[in-house]
């Protein structure tokens, strides 16, 4: 198939950039090859949107240079919410467009071999750690055009990694802030979990202004070795005019546990592909994802947990509410391979309709290929229910009230996973002005 | 004192008629009870006065201190002081029962006026243990996975927080073992007082036994046809209901067509 773009980087590009920052050759060679694969493969094909004249190439600012921030204070407002100052902000990333601009980690996770900061630094410092997760065996670079590319564009990220046996109690943050309006950001984020350990991550894509022109591709790879426990939250709020590609996948080994709580709340168009690999038996994979659509935007969402370990256990569950004239797809797949006996593989979607304009679709796929398992979907489009509605004006709660309670009420199996109390807050406050 | 006045109700359910002239007069300090087998009507005429969607109001009127009830919203009946415990209450995820009476007391106190935090949890506490409901049951979600005897329980805990002028109780016996039973009428019987008054709908005596009514009004054939005191209930827990259909000449107590 022939395709007709133009990539807006060359190869000499991709050299200058690679060698300014001082990378090894691995990556470089890495990143030629992505960007030879970028121009031959095609755009993914997200079930039910079209998404061939969006902008994921279109990039005017690959790289700008902005200035760390000395100190918190120095944050602008809508980040300053976000993180927890009083606590002496340890265990924070900040980065500013592909800047870090911040990043502090404890003495104590220090000594005990725990690694948080940019994935710059992490490729010079512990190049071999990198080299071996770094799109092997999670994310592909030739999956398609879009993972090709972000191999090779590669602009900010970072990379986390928790010895065995090291339990983190309390949660790392990382907190994205795009500020240039026309800056693109390929973003990487690697968290690594050893054998029994233990960790909460919590990331923030947060825009500066209200709208933007620029194109970001996110690429976030978890693995959680044997017996190790991810918690993997998410607040995606990037602005209008923002075209994103989002790609967050997990790996589980034995009894490894995964999970997501993600709160995608673009105002842009955006597609979001969330797979979790229960590869070891008895491993433990559960997503849950919440939306929502408003304006014209368009927005795919496709959560799939796939199980391949023996006695494993997947779930999904996804919330949208649609307003305005947004439209959204919600694909969810349970997929059991041959020979993944006594697994469970559970969903749920729901999407919650507010004008007549929205369009909003639930897809639930189960794939299964071994007998011996147990399997639930339940899937629902509708609006806001009558008899809810009317039960609690019973009570006095005005109309508007009672719609308010019933919408943050059906959001609210994310919010309350979210580990950071500050986060928790930014993203009941985002819900509540977006379903204005 | 609160007067709920109902003047000559009928009342449709896609397009059929349920209620054909229903008459009552409810004041506060009064309790009343209307009885009557399944199908009368009787759940209707609390849904009516309620606003449920689904009822039709085609003549008549309902007045809430000469106010006129049928011109208001559901939300604007409850906050003029009008209360529904549901046979059947929703069930809304995400939404704690705390959070949700914090909602329903400030949206009648109104803009400026709101509870203290400190305050309603004094409240909500008080009322619960008085219930002896599990504290945990203000952070679960609204009637979420609760038992049948839970969510009536909770219907009274939210009667008692919102104190309204005139309560209305659509079979809240129901599923109810003995026990249960004797706490949601300790709740009932501890709002009793000059200022409130309240309409028990039920077909079994046995909730009469333990809320003693000032009236009772039987209902057939979606009207009252017979009212009285208390003694009433209990001729109708001895004799049932047929000495009354005898009486009136009533073949069919059920609305035509109903099961």
């Amino acid at each position: 198939m022939a395709i007709e773009t133009k990539l807006p980087f060359d190869q000499q590009y991709v050299r200058t950039f690679s060698e300014g920052r001082g990378e090894p050759s691995w990556l470089l060679d890495l990143r030629l090859q992505a960007l030879a694969k970028a121009e031959e493969l095609s755009l993914p094909k997200p079930d039910k949107t079209k998404i061939d004249k969006w902008n994921f190439t279109e990039i005017t600012q690959h790289f700008v240079q902005s200035a760390p921030f000395a100190s918190l204070e120095e944050l602008p407002e809508s980040v300053k919410t976000l993180v927890d100052a009083g606590e002496e902000a340890k265990n924070l990333y900040i980065q500013r467009d592909q800047t870090p601009a911040y990043v502090s980690l404890s003495d104590d996770l220090k000594k005990q071999g725990v690694i948080f900061t940019d994935i710059f630094t992490a490729v010079r410092e512990h190049g071999e750690l990198v080299k071996k997760y770094f799109m092997q065996d999670g994310v592909k670079i030739d999956e398609h055009r879009l993972t090709a590319l972000h191999a090779a564009l590669l602009n900010g990220g970072v990379f986390v990694y928790v010895p065995k046996n090291v339990e983190i109690n309390t949660p790392l943050q990382a907190v994205y802030i795009h500020e240039t309006q026309d800056a693109a950001l390929f973003n990487h984020v690697i968290v690594v979990a050893e054998a029994n350990s233990k960790l909460a991550y919590v990331e923030n894509y947060v825009s500066i202004h209200e709208n933007a022109n620029a194109v970001v591709n996110i690429v976030a790879e978890v693995f959680a070795h044997e017996n190790a426990q991810v918690i993997f939250a998410a607040v995606d709020h990037l602005a209008k005019g923002t075209t994103t590609y989002v790609n967050r996948r997990g790996i589980a080994g034995r009894h490894g546990r995964i999970e997501w709580a993600l709160g995608l709340m673009n105002d842009g168009n955006t597609v979001s592909e969330n797979i979790t690999r229960l590869i070891g038996d008895g491993s433990y994979g559960d997503t849950k994802t919440v939306v929502v659509g408003r304006g014209e935007q368009t927005q795919n969402f496709t959560t799939s947990v796939v199980h391949y370990g023996k006695n494993t256990e997947g779930r999904i569950l996804k919330h949208g509410v649609m307003k305005d004239s947004a439209t959204s797809i919600f694909n969810g797949i349970g997929k059991i391979e041959h020979g993944a006996s006594k697994s469970n593989a559970e969903q749920e979607s729901r999407v919650l309709m507010l004008s007549d304009k929205a369009r909003g679709d639930a897809n639930p796929i189960l794939l299964i290929d071994e007998d011996d398992v147990i399997a639930g979907h339940a899937a629902s489009v509708g609006r806001v229910d009558p008899i809810q509605l009317y039960y609690l004006m019973s009570r006095g709660v005005p109309k508007v009230e009672a719609e308010r309670l019933i919408i943050h009420g059906f959001l609210a199996p994310v919010v309350k996973e979210i580990p950071l109390e500050n986060v928790k807050k930014q993203l009941i406050e985002i819900i509540e002005r977006k379903v204005k | 004192m609160a007067v709920l006045t109902i003047k000559d109700l009928h009342v449709s359910v896609e397009g059929k008629e349920i209620l054909k002239g229903v008459n009552l007069e409810v004041k506060g300090g009064e309790i009343h009870a209307i009885m009557g087998p399944n199908g009368t009507g009787k759940s209707t005429l609390s849904s009516a006065i309620m606003g449920h969607p689904k009822y039709e109001v085609t003549k008549g009127s309902i007045t809430l201190d000469g106010q006129d009830v049928l011109e208001m919203e559901v939300d604007e009946r409850a906050r003029a002081g009008l209360f529904l415990a549901m046979q059947y209450p929703s069930e809304i995820s995400g939404v704690t029962n705390a959070d949700f009476l914090r909602s329903a007391i400030n949206a009648r106190l109104g803009e400026g006026n709101e509870i203290s935090l400190m305050k309603f949890i004094r409240k909500l506490d008080e009322k619960m243990e008085f219930l002896e409901m599990n504290s945990d049951m203000a952070h679960r979600y609204l009637n979420e996975g609760f038992s049948g005897g839970e969510k009536k329980r909770n219907e009274i805990l939210q009667l008692m927080m919102l104190e309204p002028k005139i309560a209305i109780l659509d079979e809240i016996d129901s599923g109810l073992d003995i026990d249960a039973l004797k706490i949601v009428s300790k709740g009932v019987n501890e709002m009793r007082s000059s200022d409130f008054g309240c309409l028990i709908i039920t077909h079994y005596q046995r909730l009469l036994n333990y809320i003693t009514p000032d009236y009772v009004h039987v209902m057939m054939q979606g009207r009252i046809v017979k009212s009285g005191g208390p003694e009433l209930a209990q001729r109708l827990e001895a004799e049932g209901y047929d000495w009354i259909k005898k009486e009136l000449g009533i073949e069919d107590e059920m609305i035509e067509q109903e099961a």
